[in-house]
């Protein structure tokens, strides 16, 4: 690994905006957050993984793969990020690096050569180039290639160099971020500025969840300059560094990019999230205070009021035809990808009952919020291993599980309803419309007679136990 | 006759090639009691085990030895051997298959050295059979892959020749990565049906059929079981489908003294034909009635639909074995096969596709010759769906991965009944694209001459 990568490792794991990196001493930060992966135990993706969920839903450039087959062609056109235009992100390209390329150590020039061919055929306002396990063992050098094509070629081509081995998804995220702060963010001056610019960091627009919130944000006369990276265009991201305040969607992902353009340029940045309808709210008051603080005229903090106390009492409307079936369920919630809480409030909201809820990748504040919302610690669990789920499911502890797809099979065969709430999920549920379209689907799930069907003995079972019986009396004649 | 030719790009664009480890997983899914464990990063398995999820399904145990920084510069070894001890207690798999990837394949290590020693120090993992298939992403795709996974089980887990009897009436199957839980359950009854008794090596139909079982198993449920692999030996005949099948099929021949065939394809009449001819010389019995009753619905299916077949310009991008069998059917059909794409070029049978040249390439080749040659139909996998959208032609899905689409494990496209079925889906396809005719469809039928006087011109004579 080059020293420029460590350093910036190093420099991610020392994240002054991240609250759980504060409360450790300096022994332990300096050890990173990045938990040791146990061999034959380990789930879940690499830094390049994560790299790539948090830079392909930037939609007009190419991304462009470095190293063998497997790290694209595995994974190419996989996740739901939508697009309100271009679609040249969803076109896979990589190197497919060959065994003569690792011996003769050309890889350097088979990018290069790549970055060119994809530039002349696509024209694309940047390349992203993300570095994988393979070609950074042997020592290609892309940030040298990216540089050396950004001047030949005139197209900038940007680095993302977070090779799997470095660590996990989340690290993957940060980096990211890194490459975006170091080679795109403050690149291009924005044509328009206006008092109330927002970014939203962190926010993929999966399934165009980003489409349930813009509408409010529009409403109100707020202007998204970037969405960082959902249905983005390279222009809105390069030319992000000017507006009023930065959202941050998901926290852990992107903290790196909002603390240093806070430093480098001033922008002050909150968290804040748009599951649950209290969420909602929330965030969106706490941007309109926030603009307001920074020059947007003061009425904005009335119109947002009035804008959340019309909308919340629209969910709620829209909400109740559904209550009735939904009272009294109970629901095994287990997730990390999303604010457990946001979704704890919003089924308990609606007379659900939740039997746990996992708090894996949550913070201390998260846990402290599960415990004020659900009284002590009882229901909050780590990790559940999925035998014990599945015992638990077919015990019938819960009627139905939110989780994502690792764990889809395992609530499936113990013959239990199920919905996906993870990041791969083909529905929207962002906003005061996302959580209608929440609780609809929990109606649908819940309440499909499926699950009797299902439950239907075979025509065999009761002449088998008979023959069963009939046998066990024979033995003990 | 084909000309094969590769494609002279440095930069692949929609990668038509599902990865070489991710085929032997596929294969060490065919296990019994099975988990697959890939050697490499954290990452390696996880896009392969996302990838197999979607297109499967099903739950499925792939693991990692999760190489990290440290192991990337000092060695792998340990991480595999912490990988076995590690899944082993928390799983209790009958079976482990090992498949190596680009990146510890990229330092050259001895891990083949480095599973005896582990094997030889552990006694905790003396109960399981583990293999090792040498897999690096940077050499072949996923044909590779599962033929070099069920190589390695027929070396280390199938007993020698001299230690089994013959029973007269086994028969070793080795289907190829092609084949769904369908195509092998039809296998089955096909060599049943002559009252042979078929062993199936890697048998999807057990594990990946989506069974609901009645407890939770961490591992592989079906499959085939390490104790009928070990008595392979006893079979009078092997039959191996698919070019990528022959070696292991050597392996086995070599070392059990079994015989083998390999059959380059189950589709289409003749490729069925030549499968139940063998199995009657086999068994020395006359095909059951059932077969022959099977073999006429086909006839009269290619009568139905030889109609949306004839003069179709067919485009085709797969893995080497699946490719030539298409492109055999729809050939065979009367469809003109004008674009062919292979993921790699690891089978002498690309030569002989029916087409004037054979690319070595991805999806964007594929694409381009599709709209260049005016393609009335693309065949291949799901991720030709935004060509499709982008041609505007229709897209048969096939191969690996279908992730779009329910069912994938479920449809049989091999034998009298799977062509069947296969020529039903196609021209369902041709008949949803039918429209009424109008005027603008009749183009040709304009005169050629140029108009030199209107109606109500006044006529010379006059």
């Amino acid at each position: 690994m080059t020293d420029v990568l460590k350093a910036r490792i190093a420099d991610v794991f020392n994240e002054p905006g991240c609250d759980k990196n504060q409360a450790k001493d300096a022994k332990e930060r300096k050890k990173g957050c990045s938990k040791p992966l146990t061999p034959g135990a380990a789930a879940g993706g690499c830094a390049f993984d994560g790299a790539k969920i948090a830079l392909q839903p930037l939609t007009d450039v190419v991304h462009l793969v470095h190293g063998p087959l497997a790290c694209e062609g595995n994974g190419w056109d996989n996740r739901h990020a939508s697009s309100s235009g271009p679609t040249l992100y969803r076109t896979g390209f990589t190197t497919d690096m060959t065994e003569m390329d690792i011996v003769m150590g050309s890889g350097e020039k088979r990018l290069y050569r790549a970055i060119k061919e994809a530039i002349t055929r696509h024209n694309p306002p940047a390349v992203f180039v993300y570095a994988t396990c393979v070609p950074a063992m042997i020592g290609d050098d892309i940030e040298a290639v990216c540089r050396h094509a950004s001047e030949k070629l005139g197209t900038p081509c940007i680095p993302i160099n977070a090779p799997g081995f470095v660590g996990s998804k989340n690290l993957g995220n940060k980096l990211a971020g890194e490459a975006l702060i170091d080679h795109v963010i403050g690149t291009i001056e924005p044509d328009v500025i206006t008092p109330t610019d927002v970014n939203i960091l962190g926010e993929y627009n999966l399934s165009g969840e980003l489409w349930q919130v813009k509408p409010l944000l529009d409403h109100l006369g707020i202007r998204v300059h970037a969405c960082v990276t959902g249905d983005a265009r390279y222009r809105e991201v390069a030319s992000c560094h000017r507006v009023a305040v930065n959202m941050m969607v998901c926290s852990t992902a992107l903290i790196n990019v909002a603390r240093k353009m806070q430093e480098r340029y001033g922008i002050p940045y909150f968290e804040g999230s748009f599951y649950g309808i209290g969420d909602t709210s929330d965030s969106l008051r706490l941007m309109a205070r926030m603009l307001v603080e920074r020059g947007a005229h003061a009425s904005l903090i009335e119109r947002t009021e009035s804008l959340i106390a019309a909308e919340e009492s629209r969910a709620w409307a829209r909400i109740e035809p559904y209550k009735a079936a939904l009272k009294g369920k109970r629901v095994l919630l287990y997730t990390g990808g999303v604010k457990s809480w946001s979704i704890v409030a919003a089924l308990q909201e609606i007379g659900m009952e939740i039997v746990s809820t996992s708090v894996r990748k949550s913070t201390e504040e998260d846990k402290d919020r599960i415990r004020a919302l659900m009284g002590g610690d009882a229901h909050m669990v780590d990790s559940i291993p999925p035998r014990e789920m599945y015992a638990q499911l077919r015990r019938g502890d819960a009627d139905i599980m939110l989780s994502g797809g690792r764990t889809q099979f395992v609530a499936l065969k113990a013959l239990t309803p199920w919905l996906d709430i993870n990041q791969e999920r083909h529905n929207a549920f962002a906003g005061y419309d996302g959580m209608v379209e929440l609780v609809a689907e929990l109606h649908k799930a819940v309440t499909n007679p499926v699950w009797q069907e299902l439950r239907r003995p075979a025509p065999w079972e009761a002449t088998d136990r008979e023959a069963e019986r009939a046998a066990l009396l024979e033995t003990a004649c | 006759m084909a000309e094969v030719v590769h494609s002279r790009k440095s930069l692949a664009t929609n990668p038509l090639k599902a990865s070489t480890p991710l085929g032997a997983a596929l294969a060490y899914l065919g296990v019994a009691g099975s988990v697959p464990l890939l050697h490499g990063s954290q990452g390696c398995t996880s896009f392969a085990l996302v990838l197999t999820v979607r297109h499967t399904k099903e739950a499925i145990p792939l693991q990692t030895t999760a190489i990290d920084e440290v192991a990337t510069i000092m060695g792998g070894a340990e991480n595999l051997e912490e990988a076995l001890l590690n899944l082993t207690k928390r799983m209790k798999p009958r079976f482990i298959g090992v498949a190596t990837t680009a990146l510890v394949e990229t330092r050259g290590e001895d891990i083949k050295g480095d599973l005896k020693l582990i094997l030889e120090r552990r006694s905790e993992l003396k109960d399981v059979k583990i293999v090792l298939a040498k897999t690096p992403d940077f050499e072949g795709a996923l044909e590779d892959g599962w033929s070099r996974a069920v190589t390695a089980i027929v070396d280390d887990l199938v007993e020698p020749a001299g230690t089994a009897v013959s029973l007269y009436q086994q028969v070793n199957i080795l289907p190829g990565v092609h084949q769904t839980a369908a195509d092998i359950e039809w296998i089955v009854e096909a060599v049943e049906s002559f009252g042979l008794l078929p062993v199936v090596l890697p048998d999807v139909s057990g594990s990946l059929d989506g069974t609901v079982p009645e407890n939770y198993i961490p591992t592989t449920f079906g499959g085939t079981s390490v104790d009928a692999i070990a008595r392979m030996g006893r079979a009078v005949h092997s039959i191996a489908v698919g070019e990528h099948m022959r070696e292991p099929a050597e392996r086995l021949t070599m070392k059990t003294g079994v015989p083998h065939t390999v059959l380059p394809s189950l589709t289409g009449l003749g490729p069925s034909d030549d499968f139940v001819a063998l199995l009657t010389k086999i068994s020395g019995r006359p095909a059951p009635p059932r077969l022959r009753r099977q073999r006429s619905q086909l006839l009269d299916a290619m009568l139905d639909g030889h109609f949306h077949f004839g003069s179709k310009r067919i485009a085709i991008g797969a893995d080497p074995d699946l490719l030539t069998t298409l492109a055999g059917f729809f050939s065979s059909m009367g469809a003109d096969i004008v674009s062919a794409v292979a993921s790699t070029d690891n089978s002498p049978l690309l030569a002989s596709v029916p087409t004037a040249r054979v690319v070595v390439g991805d999806l964007q080749d594929l694409e381009d010759s599709a709209a260049a040659r005016q393609a009335d139909l693309l065949v291949t996998h799901s991720h030709g769906r935004q060509a499709s959208e982008r041609l505007g032609i229709p897209l048969l899905r096939v191969g690996f991965p279908i992730f779009d689409r329910l069912g994938t494990l479920h449809r049989c496209t091999v034998g009298y009944r799977g062509t069947r079925n296969l020529i039903f889906e196609v021209a369902n396809i041709v008949l949803a694209g039918l429209h009424a005719h109008r005027p603008e469809d009749f183009t040709h039928a304009k005169p050629i001459i140029e108009e030199t006087h209107h109606a109500g011109a006044t006529p010379a004579s006059c």
